[in-house]
């Protein structure tokens, strides 16, 4: 018998549909606002809101996940897809509290593979105290999609007193960043393009929205937080240097990259700097609270690699100025386009 | 994957240590010309031009094998891609090269079947599982990728793979140093040689261009601690007046080179000349198939002849090619030509002078 395979009747919004959502959704993301089936989630944050006693800012996300392939070393689309709108919610230096999950699926896509991304999306959503209130589903004809499409918003609360932004960088802030880059993008470009390297790089895709509580709990006067995910490290930040008018230079040997990924990057001629993160975060703080915060974020599952790799200063406003290993200096600047392999 | 053989040339230390011998020895105002694109790109991946004392100028020469890339053959490749039920492979570095009038990006984006591959054996691996079309694939490179090229052809050969061809606008580099060497105005004080291509060919495949001219030649690795390496023997060949011939790459490269890559070559391709951007046509510089194996050559198979073209007004690209002006010195760069808005090759690709200087300076 073949495999069971979600067919345009699934998104029909009859019966099938709701047997797919009573069936197989609901289970799954289980909650009180979900359980109604409404049109939409009713929320309730007055309880967060008092507790914060006067903060009353929400911050508000959303984002559109398309990889290919699906499943990668590591994780799936799943991961990718609840994680990367909770760690988008945390960087505004929110607590994320609810997401909602919009499926596009192609026709055709096998219920098992289905059930394990959401699956995959349950858990990542327990692990991050994140509940999915609401979601849609549809169904395209074959073709029309790449297997499945996922969409994500979320709402976060911000607690009172908190104000990171990609303008806050100031002279004089030093560079965190909370562990090694590139393992994401490497990751997935190596099974998209069926290059067998014999490695085990994985995607760092992780919820950092506890990490994010701890810094901003810790006590110090945190600027930026920031997630370096497409475009990478120098992407990210040259928007900060940009944004805030200032100067950002950073140490070579102090970046963090694992042999494995910096081995493909130097066959395929990629930049690290430049390859997807969805686990990792920047944080500028000033430098008397620099060493605190990194034992913070040190301290976090997901930040054991954190290190400082560089700092802020008024000079060469707008950009990346890299220090490399040999005293060198050059600059990072934005990426024109996707990274294209080189040809010998 | 271990990475060792390569954390060791980039010891910071080890580095300085050069440069600080570099600064000692170094009394003339010498250029000195690096002719591999892995060369151009790691000497601004590592800022190595801002820790060299200023008498010393780094030109970077023609060794991007997309920068040397002839316009006809550019528009050759997007004729190709405009060919009903053709598929045309590519190396990703010249999807974005502009033709005449169009780019392989641009006809993809139309609906062209154009597909980025890593090597040749993806292109044969394309025309194996699509018998129902033809795969065209662009060869352009230098002696690193002719040999694969071979390789590849007798692969489809074995297959029996008749939708498989091959346009060669591919090149060797001892002919473009001769070349440059003789141009007038050309003003070179000596040749940081590409490690790669060295690899294939061995040292003996400079020795007749190095006994002509008597010009410092020095075969270097791609990490900083080999460039700066390179860079210091150079130096003290210029300062003494005594040129010679150096391998600073023995690691990797011998006197005779892979001579089962070079034979695997001869076997597949003969010389031809061929058309250099800039520089002109250059005698017994390119290669192209034998005449046995003319059914896999796609200009013949599919009678594409595309006539000689003007480089675009005012691109500057050949004249950085020769050292003969720096990209700051093109009235395009940063104007009308940038990364997102290329008009000459060199402002593509990851190895070219003029994207270099973009992306880092």
């Amino acid at each position: 018998m073949s495999e069971e395979k979600v067919l345009l009747d699934h998104g029909s919004g009859g019966k099938v549909s709701h047997s797919m959502f009573s069936e197989l959704i609901l289970p799954l993301f289980k909650n009180d606002e979900l359980s109604k089936q409404d049109d939409g989630a009713v929320l309730d944050f007055n309880s967060d809101l008092n507790q914060n006693s006067g903060g009353g800012l929400l911050a508000f996300s959303t984002d559109s996940y398309v990889v290919d392939p699906i499943f990668f070393p590591g994780g799936n689309i799943g991961d990718l897809a609840v994680n990367g709108t909770i760690n988008d919610i945390s960087m505004c230096g929110a607590q994320p509290k609810v997401i909602s999950v919009g499926l596009i699926i192609e026709e055709g896509l096998l219920i098992s593979d289905l059930r394990t991304i959401l699956e995959t999306m349950a858990d990542c959503a327990k692990k991050a105290g994140v509940k999915i209130v609401t979601g849609d589903t549809k169904v395209v004809p074959k073709g029309k999609a790449d297997k499945i499409f996922i969409n994500t918003s979320g709402i976060g609360i911000i607690p009172p007193g908190v104000n990171v932004s990609g303008s806050n960088a100031k002279p004089g802030d030093k560079v965190i960043i909370s562990g090694t880059i590139a393992d994401h993008g490497i990751a997935v470009l190596t099974t998209r393009e069926g290059l067998e390297f014999d490695s085990d790089i994985q995607t760092d895709s992780a919820p950092l929205n506890k990490m994010v509580s701890s810094i901003l709990n810790c006590g110090a006067d945190v600027h930026v937080l920031r997630d370096p995910t497409r475009g990478g490290l120098g992407t990210t930040l040259n928007e900060i240097a940009e944004q805030s008018g200032v100067g950002i230079k950073m140490y070579e040997p102090a970046i963090p990259v694992r042999g494995a990924v910096q081995g493909c990057c130097e066959l395929l001629g990629f930049d690290p700097l430049y390859i997807a993160n969805e686990g990792k975060l920047i944080c500028f703080v000033p430098e008397k609270d620099a060493q605190k915060v990194l034992e913070v974020i040190k301290a976090d599952e997901y930040g054991k690699d954190a290190v400082i790799i560089g700092e802020v200063q008024e000079a060469d406003s707008g950009k990346v100025i890299l220090e490399t290993a040999i005293g060198g200096e050059r600059l990072v600047d934005m990426l024109a386009g996707e990274q294209l392999p080189r040809i010998c | 994957m271990s990475l060792k053989y390569v954390e060791e040339y980039r010891d910071g230390a080890l580095a300085k240590e050069i440069v600080k011998k570099i600064k000692a020895v170094s009394q003339k105002s010498l250029r000195l010309m690096e002719v591999c694109g892995t060369h151009t790109n790691s000497i601004f991946r590592h800022g190595i031009r801002s820790v060299l004392p200023e008498n010393i100028t780094l030109l970077s020469g023609p060794g991007c094998p997309v920068c040397v890339t002839a316009q006809k053959d550019i528009d050759a490749f997007v004729e190709f891609s405009r060919l009903d039920d053709v598929i045309v492979t590519t190396f990703g570095d010249l999807i974005r090269v502009p033709g005449s009038s169009s780019t392989l990006g641009k006809e993809k984006a139309s609906g062209a079947d154009v597909r980025i591959v890593y090597s040749l054996f993806d292109a044969v691996q394309i025309a194996k599982e699509n018998k129902d079309k033809e795969v065209v694939f662009c060869a352009v490179g230098f002696e690193t990728t002719i040999p694969t090229i071979a390789a590849g052809i007798l692969g489809a050969i074995s297959e029996n793979l008749e939708n498989f061809s091959i346009y060669s606008a591919n090149k060797l580099t001892p002919p473009a140093l001769a070349a440059l060497m003789d141009t007038p105005g050309v003003v070179i004080d000596g040749f940081i040689l590409p490690g790669h291509v060295s690899v294939i060919t061995g040292t003996n495949a400079y020795r007749d261009t190095f006994e002509k001219y008597q010009i410092p030649s020095v075969i270097s690795g791609f990490e900083p601690v080999d460039i700066l390496n390179a860079v210091l023997m150079l130096i003290e060949q210029n300062e003494k007046g005594a040129p010679s011939l150096e391998n600073a790459y023995p690691r990797a490269v011998s006197d005779t080179g892979n001579t089962k890559a070079q034979a695997i070559m001869a076997q597949v391709f003969e010389l031809c000349d061929a058309s250099w951007r800039g520089i002109g046509n250059i005698p017994s510089s390119g290669m192209t198939l034998k005449k046995e194996y003319q059914r896999f050559n796609a200009a013949q198979k599919f009678k594409m002849d595309m006539p000689d073209v003007p480089e675009p007004a005012g691109c500057a690209c050949g004249k950085i090619l020769m050292g003969l002006k720096t990209p700051l010195e093109c009235g395009l760069y940063k104007k009308k030509c940038t990364p997102m808005t290329p008009v000459g090759p060199c402002m593509v690709s990851n190895e070219g002078a003029c994207a270099a200087f973009y992306k880092y300076n």
